[in-house]
């Protein structure tokens, strides 16, 4: 049966995750993400499911990995602090290729912060913030019904690809309450337990691996080593980590028509286009519709998928647009992204907002038409 | 020794021997002492997943045929808390060290204690850090040298088998890679004990504190455990000074008390018609 609910963002990611066929959480209370544990907290037992209230986030980030070993699609919700706190467990996940999805709803940053407040800067940090080059994905939702389809679409991509997902909220996506349809039948994908345990190899350079949980026989070594395609530690060979670290990334690079999503609103034939993702996409696509109605040619361009970063689509974009403006709430993180690809051909602009209030679609307005000549 | 092989062999990863282990390192003793528990406690040895950090003994579960998670420096309990959690049937073991528990692992530790979580955990205490080359550790003896204490150590050191006893487990104890009989009985009844369980093995290592301590060969440090030992129901009648720089061996605690993941399954027993569903992550619909 549909259903249709009137939650807050926090609570639909929760309610995504069990949709998704989330059995196991772990995590320890932060602002602004809390409601997505005290949601489970409530609701996993009755779903068959565990939740574990851990003793801080590097804990959880743990307990998450070793849950999913277990053979629980596994979950943790957490912010700034804590998200830094489990960036060594995730570059292990990246490097186990552990299925797991951690959710960070940003707050204002650097360090303590504005923990009431919203943010968008841990945006690199998704990127780039454990050591190491891996590839991350992660999703940014921009209303409740996002915070709901995207937790469902981070599992999927977690168990399509065997590899943590980041779903990179923010505090008014995770506190604002809106409606929200739960459809009857949703698409998961589901862990392919390998065939035959005869000369099986978990590790095997050939791409995406099934994998097995713990208990079924399969004697499995997993370890954060750069490890052959048994998963023995052979750290001191060039090649072996050369081979290794490269599938891991191409694993995601060669699937990124599969992975990507973008939204994109009056872009055909826009001069101005305006990038944005999370909270931020509401004012951006207002202020776009109101300089439309002016007879602006501008257009508006959301990363669903901040992660791996669009960049055919940019470029596809640049092609047309003589300006691209980024908005979002850090000073500068996506926006360099854009810049990278596109400064051969659009001037890029950023509205950097920090201080714990959302970009106002007049103040977007104001430089669309600053840009403009108008 | 006659061309006989050990009857442990078939549990042993034989593609990967030999170990890294130096010569007279104290592991060998304790991987030995470990199979021989697990015969003992008669445990399904397919059943058996095995966790560790980062160090020398965190390096056991990757010679042992069976299920093994080699995870990050001292965060092992928190994986093993969730893959016991997530599919409690398994009997998950977790090999660490002295650095990887009680330092950068010993908030996991106690929690994992004070939750009396179904984990057994086999603390190999050689009173230094080995893999990274012989720097003081949380249970270094005062007074004793390593590469980051060239004048000897100034720190108190723990006492990890009461610390662990004193934050909730229900089975702690110490003993030394000197008497593996007692090593042998105490990891077959932490096995068996449905509950957290820690077992710290004092373990010699000649290469590094050994070689820093004036104890250079296994048998230098062997004879001195063997010169000072003490049994725990000793301690009673010997005064402070008879005490000092002793190793205290026995039971710190073996008593039962209400599981963790048993009062999950419960709670999830009341609010459903089941126990947590295991390997749900296959299942196509929900």
């Amino acid at each position: 049966m549909v259903k249709e609910l009137f939650i807050q963002g926090n609570e639909a990611c929760a309610e995504g995750a069990l949709k998704a066929g989330c059995r196991f959480f772990a995590g320890y209370p932060i602002t602004p993400s809390t409601e997505v544990a005290e949601t489970l907290a409530i609701k996993l037992p009755a779903y068959k499911g565990s939740f574990v209230q851990m003793e801080d986030e590097i804990g959880a980030a743990g307990a998450i990995i070793g849950g999913s070993w277990g053979g629980s699609k596994s979950m943790t919700a957490t912010s700034g602090p804590g998200f830094s706190l489990m960036q060594e467990n995730i570059g292990y996940a990246f490097m186990s290729e552990t299925p797991i999805v951690i959710v960070d709803v940003q707050r204002g940053s650097p360090s303590t912060g504005q923990p009431t407040m919203v943010g968008q800067g841990d945006m690199m940090q998704a990127r780039w913030g454990s050591h190491g080059d891996y590839e991350p994905i992660a999703l940014s939702p921009s209303s409740v019904q996002e915070f709901f389809d995207f937790t469902v679409e981070a599992f999927n991509l977690a168990e399509k690809f065997r590899t943590p997902v980041f779903v990179m909220a923010d505090e008014i996506v995770g506190h604002m309450r809106e409606k929200i349809i739960i459809p009857d039948k949703i698409d998961i994908v589901p862990r392919k337990m390998p065939e035959s345990q005869k000369d099986f190899l978990p590790f095997k350079n050939n791409g995406i691996n099934p994998m097995p949980s713990f208990g079924e026989g399969f004697d499995i070594h997993v370890t954060g080593l750069t490890h052959d395609e048994r998963g023995y530690p052979d750290a001191n060979n060039p090649k072996t980590h050369d081979t290794l670290v490269r599938r891991l990334s191409s694993k995601i690079l060669d699937n990124k028509k599969d992975i990507v999503s973008t939204q994109k609103d009056f872009c055909e034939e826009a001069d101005i286009v305006v990038v944005s993702y999370g909270a931020p996409f509401r004012s951006a696509l207002n202020a776009v519709n109101i300089a439309r109605d002016d007879g602006l040619k501008v257009g508006s361009f959301k990363l669903n998928t901040p992660w791996p970063f669009p960049e055919a689509e940019i470029r596809e974009i640049s092609k047309n647009a003589s300006h691209i403006i980024v908005v979002e709430m850090n000073l500068g993180q996506i926006y360099w992204e854009v810049e990278r690809v596109a400064c051969s051909n659009s001037k890029t602009h950023l509205i950097g907002k920090i201080g714990g209030e959302i970009p106002k679609p007049n103040e977007i307005l104001a430089e669309i038409k600053k840009v403009g000549g108008n | 020794m006659p061309d006989e092989k050990s009857p442990f062999l078939k549990y042993l990863r034989e593609d990967r021997l030999p170990t890294i282990f130096c010569p007279g390192c104290g592991i060998g003793t304790i991987i030995n002492s470990f199979l021989k528990g697990v015969n003992e406690a008669e445990l399904d040895f397919d059943n058996l997943a095995l966790v560790s950090g980062i160090g020398c003994s965190s390096r056991i579960p990757g010679y042992i045929q069976s299920d093994s998670l080699h995870t990050t420096h001292g965060r092992a309990i928190s994986f093993a808390t969730g893959l016991k959690v997530s599919n409690s049937d398994l009997d998950v073991v977790v090999f660490t060290g002295d650095g990887d528990a009680a330092s950068i692992g010993g908030n996991h530790l106690i929690h994992a204690a004070r939750r009396n979580i179904n984990l057994t955990v086999i603390c190999i205490n050689n009173n230094i850090y080995g893999m990274t080359g012989g720097q003081i550790s949380p249970t270094s003896p005062k007074g004793s040298f390593g590469s980051t204490a060239p004048y000897g150590t100034t720190d108190n050191p723990f006492n990890l088998a009461e610390l662990v006893a004193t934050a909730g487990a229900s089975y702690s104890a110490r003993w030394t890679t000197l008497k593996i009989h007692h090593v042998v009985r105490s990891i077959k009844d932490a096995l068996k004990n449905p509950g957290f369980s820690f077992v710290e093995v004092i373990s010699q290592c000649p290469t590094y504190f050994g070689r820093k301590n004036k104890l250079r060969s296994p048998v230098d440090m062997i004879s001195y455990m063997k010169n000072n030992t003490v049994f725990k129901a000793q301690v009673p009648s010997l005064s402070r000074k008879e005490l000092e720089g002793k190793i205290i061996v026995g039971e710190f605690a073996n008593t039962k008390k209400p599981e963790f993941v048993e009062n999950i399954k419960e709670l999830s027993k009341s609010k459903s018609d089941s126990e947590p569903i295991q390997n749900s992550a296959y299942l196509e619909e929900f």
